[in-house]
């Protein structure tokens, strides 16, 4: 693991904002050099802190105006049961993530759909055919905002 | 405005891999390289496309805990959902926070450097929230899939 000063944490939350803007706009933001600044971030993406980049876009432009949360309880639990659920749910192309937690509830899925009717085929037809499928639980995003995090 | 069969291929390629560059992305889709960079842009300026923005790891910084926190809110605060979500954008530990129709009002998505410490943010800084009726918590265990793409 690595330390990161100041002004990493600040390049990390500028990025996380825009991950668009050259190493030399953030580099005269935070008076670092273009090559300084590009050498942070290359180091905070060899530590694997910045994991990655992902695309925003507009879902709803795209025809997809639900997502939805579902918690998801297996019926039974079992080594075998749950490399199935996993590999059966992550194929399902209206599953954008797919997370095992302890709690209420086995797995937190998110599905994105066109509309409610969209939504209940989806369930329907993918979701409660999974293999060891339990209880499940719908909640409906409304709004979701990503925050900074402790990078301040 | 109206988006076709290459501008969906675009997307499709794009969102499955965010980091591609131009000619790379415009040989997967079958475009030119022009054609790709134009109709990018064209999505970019009709927002479809709102901007990329890095993914952090926070275990790679050290944040080894991540916490589903699942509220409802006492309703009969006329303000309940404001002076709640104003006061957790004030926690930095907070780095999502989503609001629902459902049986869970709201969800905040909690990351702490280890179990002692987010006893401390939860006791601290979590049931000090206004206007809290229920708390349930899922704890993150894995994350198997987490993708933005659409299946378009």
């Amino acid at each position: 693991m690595i330390d990161l000063d100041a002004t990493d944490r600040a390049l990390l939350h500028a990025l996380s904002q825009d991950a668009g803007q050259s190493a030399g706009a953030l580099g005269r933001r935070f008076g670092l050099s273009q090559p300084a600044a590009w050498r942070r971030i290359r180091r905070m993406e060899e530590a694997g802190i910045i994991a990655g980049r992902r695309i925003v876009v507009d879902r709803e432009a795209l025809g997809f105006g639900v997502t939805v949360f579902l918690g998801v309880k297996l019926a039974t639990r079992g080594r075998i049961s749950v490399d199935d659920f996993e590999r059966a749910v992550a194929a399902i192309p209206e599953v954008q993530v797919v997370q095992h937690v302890l709690g209420l509830f086995d797995y937190r899925l998110r599905v994105v759909a066109r509309d409610i009717a969209d939504f209940e085929r989806v369930l329907r037809r993918r979701i409660m055919t999974l293999p060891g499928v339990g209880q499940v639980e719908a909640n409906v995003l409304l709004s979701e905002e990503r925050r900074p995090g402790p990078l301040g | 405005m109206q988006i076709d069969d290459t501008d969906r291929r675009l997307l499709r390629h794009l969102m499955a891999d965010p980091g591609l560059a131009t000619a790379e992305l415009a040989a997967r889709a079958g475009v030119t390289p022009a054609t790709c960079w134009r109709r990018l842009e064209r999505l970019r300026a009709a927002g479809v496309i709102r901007g990329t923005a890095a993914v952090i790891d926070w275990r790679a910084l050290g944040w080894e805990v991540e916490v589903s926190l699942r509220f409802t809110l006492d309703k009969t605060a006329p303000r309940a959902f404001d002076d709640f979500i104003a006061a957790a954008r004030e926690v930095p530990e907070v780095i999502g926070i989503e609001t629902f129709l459902g049986r869970v009002d709201l969800r905040l998505n909690v990351i702490a450097r280890d179990m002692r410490h987010y006893k401390e943010v939860y006791r601290s800084r979590i049931l000090t929230l206004p206007h809290i009726a229920d708390i349930e918590a899922l704890m993150l265990v894995s994350t198997i899939r987490d993708t933005e793409a659409l299946p378009i």
